[in-house]
């Protein structure tokens, strides 16, 4: 448990460290577009996880493999940065990397929803439900 | 307008995410979370496709008809063969954050230098070391699991190992960093390959020391890790959905993480570092003891006397495919007004919940399926403990020997029983190597053979008992 927070620790004082480094050594004069409000990036990233602690936490110790199959599939939200880069005006070896990583991600989000709802089918209170 | 639409839809999808995880936490309405999920990813990838700059679609039919190619049969797969399919979709994810990162920075340095801040920078040298790492670490991961023959199963060590593993990490970090401060000097392009090098190599180093019986804690880390590498490509890419479900995934890695350590008594840093199963190898070998031997006929009637028998499921169980055998016997011995447990130890096989996926799979109801924690009360109570194809987890050894690598790991205390039958596939020590002082207790009978066989005999003789009533 203390190593838990200590590790929590650590990692927020990493970031926080990181982005003070980061803001001291921009250059001053660095173009408005490339402005990033990486603050409000940063709370999210906290917060998100401290949902997903509290939220993970009370899975049903059951469902341990599903669970890992879910967030695999929920985690293969990198198909909207991949779509960007892929279908973007961009160069055309950039979006070549765009559309291996699209095609990884969708690989994980179909296979991950399907095998998740194939296993929780399987799990029936008692056999009455069953099929013989 | 249609940004604004897109945020709306990012915000029902992170919604959506968390809701999903939220009702996992009952069998009962764990079915909708796949439909919550499915809702959410739709949204968020319609909302990304419909924005303006989206100019060229062939290409993202393309990749993702390509996606469902693959996907369909890789979500077919045994069910036994799903700690591999994870770990290979762990690696999947890895890759995406990998090569999006890859495309981000070269994309920016070509625009000019002002595009790549420092805190682009290292966003995206984060993401390419974890997306690459997990890329490898989980390709090796899964081919351990799926026993490809070119692959080490036993954990492989030498000298120095963890040394060099953490200054080839620090070395990337290193040059990581230097890239943060100047992001397009002439050597960035030496330094930027060198880099995704790098963290390709760390993570099969990372897997080579890891033996099976780790797998379940390493898994975990990996699922972790793709997560933590959604984020970085949340933090390049400016996108908040992305951040928020690289974090649900990531805080479920480092969950489930903890509680397999916590099931063998390790830390993070034991586990990673310190090679399981090779110190008592070679030690194995001396012990003389002998083992009891029962014959089928002999277990069968034991068991028709029985008022409680507890089965103890482990990897072998899932080797042998015997679950559809343990749920022939669950069946008679019920029919018989027999009361049948089955004991899930938290790190028996190769992934977490790994035996409660397959015994539901054989139609066993989950009431049935019982933590360690629930039952280790009731097993001096148990008449029968039938261990199939399980070993550290019922080793008594791990209460009290001090030098046995499993020291302090918490186990189903099947030596309680009244009788104890553990059915193995041969005389060899298990996985990790270790002796298991079960086998050679008083109250022990061996039941030798292939799991499935062997149940498949208690089932076929106890059949034969009930026809003559």
């Amino acid at each position: 448990m203390t190593q838990r927070r200590i590790l929590i620790l650590v990692a927020l004082l990493f970031v926080c460290t990181f982005l003070v480094i980061a803001q001291a050594t921009a250059p001053p004069d660095s173009h408005p577009a490339a402005e990033t409000d990486y603050w409000s990036l940063v709370l999210v990233f906290v917060l998100s996880t401290f949902i997903g602690l509290g939220v993970v936490a009370r899975v049903s110790r059951l469902l341990h493999t599903p669970l890992m199959s879910i967030t695999n599939a929920i985690s293969a939200i990198a198909v909207i940065g991949s779509i960007i880069v892929t279908g973007s005006d961009y160069p055309t070896d950039i979006r070549i990397l765009g559309a291996i990583a699209l095609f990884a991600s969708m690989t994980n989000i179909v296979s991950g929803f399907l095998i998740t709802d194939r296993m929780l089918k399987m799990f029936k209170e008692d056999r009455k439900e069953a099929k013989p | 307008m249609i940004y604004h639409l897109a945020q709306i839809a990012y915000i029902a999808a992170a919604a959506l995410f968390v809701f999903s995880l939220y009702w996992m936490n009952s069998p009962k309405t764990a079915r909708k979370s796949v439909m919550a999920g499915v809702a959410a990813m739709l949204l968020a990838v319609v909302a990304t496709w419909i924005q303006p700059e989206i100019l060229n679609h062939d290409w993202i039919v393309i990749a993702i008809i390509a996606g469902f190619v693959v996907g369909i049969p890789l979500s077919r797969v045994p069910l036994t063969a799903v700690p591999q399919r994870t770990a290979l979709s762990h690696a999947f994810g890895g890759l995406a954050a990998g090569l999006v990162g890859t495309a981000k920075f070269y994309l920016w340095s070509s625009e000019g230098p002002e595009q790549l801040t420092a805190f682009r920078m290292g966003a995206i040298v984060a993401e390419i070391i974890l997306g690459f790492l997990t890329f490898t670490g989980s390709l090796m991961a899964a081919g351990k699991l799926q026993e490809l023959k070119w692959i080490p199963q036993r954990p492989v060590t030498y000298p120095l190992q963890n040394v060099s593993n953490i200054a080839l990490l620090l070395l990337a970090v290193a040059l990581g960093a230097v890239l943060v401060i100047d992001p397009t000097g002439p050597w960035a392009y030496i330094a930027f390959p060198a880099i995704i090098g790098m963290a390709l190599v760390f993570g099969v180093l990372l897997i080579i020391p890891i033996g099976g019986a780790d797998m379940p804690t390493v898994i975990s880390i990996l699922n972790s890790y793709a997560g933590l590498s959604a984020v970085a490509m949340g933090f390049v890419l400016d996108n908040k959905l992305l951040i928020t479900a690289g974090a649900l995934d990531g805080s479920s890695g480092l969950i489930l993480s903890i509680i397999m350590c916590k099931a063998m008594n390790r830390s993070f840093t034991n586990v990673l570092f310190g090679a399981f199963g090779t110190v008592q190898a070679s030690k194995a070998g001396d012990s003389q003891k002998s083992y009891k031997e029962e014959t089928i006929e002999g277990a069968a009637q034991v068991l028709e006397q029985a008022s409680l028998v507890v089965i103890i499921p482990g990897y072998g169980m899932a080797v042998a495919q015997a679950q559809h055998r343990i749920r022939e016997l669950y069946d008679l011995l019920t029919k018989r007004g027999i009361t049948v447990k089955f004991a899930i130890h938290p790190v028996a096989g190769r992934m977490p919940g790994h035996m409660n996926v397959l015994l539901a799979e054989a139609d066993i109801p989950y009431a049935d399926l019982v933590e360690m924690d629930d039952i280790n009360s009731d097993m001096p109570q148990c008449d029968v403990a039938l261990v199939v194809g399980a070993n550290d987890v019922v080793n008594p050894a791990a209460r009290y020997d001090k030098s046995t690598p499993i020291y302090g790991m918490p186990i189903i205390d099947a030596d309680k029983a009244r009788t104890v039958y553990a059915i193995k596939r041969s005389k060899n020590p298990g996985f990790a190597g270790i002796d298991n002082e079960l086998y050679f207790a008083d109250r022990t009978f061996m039941l030798f053979g292939d799991a499935k066989g062997v149940i498949g005999e208690l089932v076929k003789q106890l059949s034969g008992s009930g026809g003559a009533h």
